[in-house]
């Protein structure tokens, strides 16, 4: 097929966790704590806008209908979260982070701030809104000599956290609710996949770069409108990895140039939308003696078999240009999303113990003609919203890509979550008075512009002798702080803690252990082993794999892994035997003796003992041992 | 205009823009086009506010702006309400009556804060659940915060109430603020003589245009209570708990609103809620509730004397004040005392003295749980001895309004009898030990 020509224009929309010690309209620390005090169960209704209009993706969610629960720890929450209590002042450092990467970015910030609520009713937002404020508009991101349009900045709270989606009620975690985080909206560019997550990657350096930044998994997350040349974009919401940016966008290309090139195909065969796709039929009476169990099961729960004819559309489902690819695929998600079990195209029938009586009944009762195919839903009827929502996604097969919102699965792909909210879901905060932003204020946060990420890097690249990569490494990493903290207080080499702080990890968590567990009072804790001769350099990858396999501290790994150091006694003892028990060696080689003598040592300390001490108590006995012949 | 004043208000004249219209703004850095979004009076009258084509509002500050252009007119923001389809014929007439308050209150343009101002036609189309429970008419009675209502109010609302249950409106709700519920629920107890039906008052702590409104759910549990309880009287129906679970049906001389803010703000005091709606059915808590009774015998005494004060005693408090409010004409006072019904010793003889006068003086606690005892202490006595009426556990603001309808309808000599019977529930004889904090789970 057809999609060398195609250009792909992406837009990022970054959202990063700021570390400003409290929430950002309550005094609540931040912390991840969701063991239940109280389970508070809420429903949330639509609501008009100020320009009285009703949201469709907030229409989208209402329907669905779901109670959510919300897990609440008094640790971690108050009333303001359970949205029983007036927020409490915006947190002005929140603000001042928002300013200072306005500053940074070259972007005209706002004078007077306005909170606003964006309706959001899946739940994730006690209130049915998240409150956000635009600080700045425009600047310039300048990515490793590309330069990228940013079009806004804004401050905004965290939804809170989902722990569980049952068919009844979506639990979240409120903990997170309320979290500030600085969301910046970067202008669609056109550019390879690759390039978009280097322009990611340089957006987070500049964030972590002010300090205001927090650190660690979760805490950034990536938006990405993706469109093909002419097509509207299509938003993939909630990218957490990097690496991921580079095959989201990819998939996203293919689906949307199969949308393309199936309303094309459409085209050629003459074909539109309103005479090709049918009605909605209930073909129930059809499968009363059916033996597929699907259908059974649907029937017995009250549900009906809806069908629908799809004139020239006969091998059109199945069709997989590219991997995970299927118009059939891209109807299910969305029927998943609305809360169907999903559909059955006649592209894949007979199966699902759908005989081909069945679907031979079927084609007569629906009149689907060779070229044709059709699909069936089981529903209820009051899934009446769902089943058109399908429809009206079957009509705009003709028409390409469309805009929607999905969300990443995890393994690149992407999936169907919700149509794409528009300006009517905005609503003023009326519980929050406007925010002045003085040129005081400005000039405050000037002090915290960052310098450019390379002189940062250089700079560090001296202070700590590290070499390029690492420098890298460690400024990017969660660890950063640690990092410095070790370096100050240790006597240990910059350039080995942070090869343990990098390397090391990326390498135990490719191996796929768990490094989430590992943290900063754990991980120091190993420092000082290591810096107190306790342990060897060499035995540190494997008490970090023991300590994230047993979830134990590092002094618990040395027992466990039998790396109980030899005491400087023993250590002392163990060098003069083995000169004793080899003095001829010795006597021959003189000091050449030390490699060998060396080697057979290590064998028995390795993990145990400092390379380094073992080295020197060895020198010092063969010199004894030479003088006295 | 708009909340625009000033050389604004004149450049957006010039250019015949108003709130809604969508306009171009040129300031020195750069264009901005947005909905123009009226101006609230507290707000700083050196910005314009624009509502991007994001959604986001912003301000921009006038001495910036070079010049305006209006690109496309617009009809003002206002709400649009649907018009409701009934399901079934048979369904009872109810009739929602309207108040004002946070169950119907929007974003306000001249304060930037809420205030009351969907009708109540408006707030049908925000629940159109009520159309399957009945055939809902609405009034919009008052449309007032519910801090400035006044014992006037409470007589207009009395009549309007009686006149649709008189009509044979089989369900009748009042939606009212929070603040003051209690006290109107209290006036309507004693106004209400006999009531056929319940009365269900019904409040939100979640103003109507938040997804989390709490508005809905109470309105809707409300309207049920009123047309399917087994029982008669004046109620107050709200949140039991922070979830949108248990509603929970007080007495309405026994409620007071205990939390500034959360749903569950309403507890029963000095007895248990009268019923639990909880899944769509009502419990019935308390046994000895009226029975809905034949309209025959429903009767209205509407008047409230508006010479009555509730004062709450305060260490050190000079007792002149009282003397002052007696020569300002108060007929009736309220006391709230400490603890079992004290006040100190020297404001003994004032009290004594403007009793003599002619003056009403009652006791009840700022204690607010329990019942006054005036006969443990030496101070207890010498008030008795003065003429001051303890109210058994009678709620202060129930007492004060108690008082005024009092004064209202019966004459001087029939006030202490009357204050005195138990005319609504505001009474019991017994106190219950109950179980938990008023705030627990």
């Amino acid at each position: 097929m057809e999609n060398k020509n195609f250009k792909a224009k992406v837009g990022l929309e970054i959202h990063q966790q700021l570390n400003v010690g409290r929430k950002l309209f309550c005094d609540c620390p931040i912390m991840e704590y969701d063991e239940a005090e109280h389970r508070i169960l809420r429903y949330l209704r639509p609501t008009q806008s100020e320009l009285g209009e009703v949201d469709p993706a907030v229409m989208f969610e209402f329907r669905k209908n779901k109670a959510n629960i919300y897990i609440y720890n008094s640790r971690a929450s108050c009333l303001v979260e359970c949205d029983e209590e007036p927020p409490h002042p915006i947190n002005m450092d929140a603000v001042k982070a928002a300013i200072t990467v306005a500053l940074a970015l070259g972007s005209k910030i706002v004078e007077e701030l306005h909170v606003m609520r964006k309706i959001v009713i899946d739940g994730s937002n006690t209130t049915g809104f998240q409150r956000t404020v635009l600080v700045a508009l425009d600047g310039v991101l300048n990515a490793d000599g590309i330069e990228v349009p940013v079009q806004t900045i804004s401050v905004e709270e965290d939804a809170a956290r989902l722990i569980e989606e049952r068919d009844d009620a979506k639990v979240f975690s409120l903990d997170r609710l309320g979290v500030p985080l600085i969301e910046i909206s970067l202008a669609p560019i056109e550019a390879d996949p690759k390039t978009v997550e280097k322009v990611a990657l340089a957006l987070g350096r500049l964030l972590r770069l002010t300090g205001f930044a927090a650190r660690g998994l979760g805490t950034i997350r990536q938006d990405i409108n993706i469109s093909i040349e002419g097509f509207p974009p299509c938003e993939v919401k909630g990218v957490q990895k990097l690496d991921l940016i580079p095959k989201v966008i990819e998939y996203e290309m293919m689906r949307q140039y199969h949308l393309y090139n199936i309303a094309r195909l459409l085209k050629e065969k003459g074909l539109d939308s309103n005479s090709s796709v049918g009605e909605y039929v209930d073909v129930t009476n059809l499968f009363e003696e059916t033996g597929s169990k699907v259908v059974r099961n649907a029937l017995d729960n009250g549900k009906k078999v809806y069908g629908i004819r799809l004139i020239g559309f006969r091998g059109l489902f199945k069709m997989e240009p590219y991997p995970n690819v299927r118009l059939g695929l891209e109807l299910a998600e969305m029927a998943r999303a609305y809360g169907l079990g999903g559909i059955i195209h006649s592209d894949e029938l007979p199966a699902y113990g759908i005989s081909s009586e069945d679907v031979e009944r079927v084609k007569a009762y629906l009149s689907v003609g060779e070229s044709d195919a059709f699909i069936l839903i089981l529903a209820n009827e009051r899934d009446f919203d769902a089943l058109s929502a399908l429809r009206q996604r079957m009509l705009q097969f003709f028409e390409g890509p469309v805009p929607e919102t999905r969300g990443p699965t995890g393994d690149g792909r992407t999936k169907y979550s919700r149509p794409r909210p528009g300006a009517a879901r905005m609503y003023p905060e009326t519980d929050i008075p406007l925010i002045r932003v003085s040129k005081e204020l400005i000039e405050e946060c000037r002090r915290f512009v960052p310098r450019p990420w390379n002189e940062v890097l250089k700079d560090y690249m001296q202070k700590y002798g590290l070499n390029e990569k690492l420098a890298n490494q460690i400024l990017d990493s969660a660890y950063l702080g640690l990092f410095e903290r070790v370096c100050s207080t240790t006597r240990l080499s910059p350039t080995l803690v942070a090869v343990v702080l990098t390397e090391h990890l990326v390498n135990i968590s490719r191996e796929g252990l768990d490094i989430s567990i590992l943290d900063e009072k754990r991980l120091f804790e190993l420092f000082q082993l290591l810096d107190s001769g306790q342990i060897s350099k060499e035995s540190v990858i494997d008490i970090l794999r023991c300590m994230c396999k047993e979830g134990i501290s590092a002094s618990d790994c040395i027992r466990r892994l039998g790396l109980k150091p030899i005491t400087e006694e023993e250590l002392a003892k163990m060098v003069h035997d083995t000169v004793l028990s080899n003095r001829s060696l010795v006597e021959s080689l003189r000091e050449r003796s030390f490699g060998p003598l060396m080697g057979m040592l290590m064998e028995k300390v390795r993990g145990k003992a400092d390379g380094g001490k073992v080295s020197r108590l060895l020198k010092e006995e063969i010199a004894r041992l030479l003088q006295n012949t | 205009m708009d909340g625009y004043s000033g050389a604004l208000k004149r450049l957006l004249e010039e250019n015949n823009v108003r709130a809604g219209d969508v306009i171009k703004v040129i300031t020195e850095e750069r264009e901005y086009v947005g909905t123009v979004i009226p101006r609230y009076e507290y707000a700083s009258q050196d910005f314009l506010t624009l509502k991007l084509l994001n959604g986001y509002n912003i301000g921009i500050r006038f001495d910036k702006i070079l010049s305006i252009k209006l690109i496309e007119k617009h009809s003002p923001p206002s709400f649009k309400s649907t018009l409701l389809e009934f399901k079934s014929k048979n369904l009872p007439h109810a009739v929602i009556v309207s108040t004002g308050g946070t169950i119907a209150s929007r974003v306000d343009y001249r304060t930037g804060g809420v205030r009351p101002a969907l009708s109540a036609s408006d707030l049908l189309s925000v629940v159109p659940e009520l159309a399957d429970i009945a055939k809902v008419d609405a009034e919009v009675l008052f449309s007032i915060y519910s801090e400035n209502m006044t014992p006037s109010h409470w007589t207009v609302l009395a009549r309007k109430v009686h006149d649709y249950v008189s009509k044979g409106y089989e369900g009748v709700v009042v939606t009212h603020g929070t603040d003051t519920m209690g006290y109107t629920a209290a006036a309507l107890s004693f106004a209400l003589k006999h009531t056929p039906i319940p009365i269900v008052l019904v409040g939100s702590q979640r103003s109507s245009d938040r997804p989390s409104s709490d508005a809905s759910s109470n309105l809707i549990s409300a309207m049920h209570t009123s047309i399917e309880a087994p029982f008669s009287g004046v109620y107050v129906l709200m949140h039991g708990w922070v979830s949108d679970e248990r509603m929970e049906v007080h007495l309405g001389t026994k409620v007071r609103k205990l939390h500034t803010s959360r749903r569950d703000a309403f507890k029963s005091v000095n007895s248990k809620p009268a019923a639990i709606y909880e899944n769509g059915r009502l419990h019935v808590i308390l046994d000895d509730l009226p029975k809905r009774r034949p309209p025959s015998s429903f009767d209205i005494f509407p008047n409230f004397d508006e010479r009555v004060a509730l004062i709450k005693f305060y260490p050190n408090m000079d007792p002149e004040i009282f003397s002052y409010l007696h020569g300002k004409g108060c007929r009736g006072i309220v006391l709230e005392g400490f603890g079992l019904g004290h006040v100190s010793s020297r404001a003994i003889p004032v009290l004594k003295k403007i009793v003599r006068d002619g003056v009403f003086v009652f006791m009840t606690s700022q204690c607010i749980f329990g019942r006054v005892r005036l006969t443990v202490y030496d101070t207890g006595r010498d008030l008795l001895e003065a003429g001051v009426i303890p109210l058994e556990d009678m709620l202060p603001e129930t007492a004060f309004v108690k008082l005024s309808w009092c004064l209202g309808n019966f004459g001087e000599d029939k006030v202490l009898d009357v204050m005195k019977a138990n005319i609504a529930y505001e009474y019991s004889s017994r106190t219950i030990l109950e179980e938990g904090e008023c705030f627990g789970k």
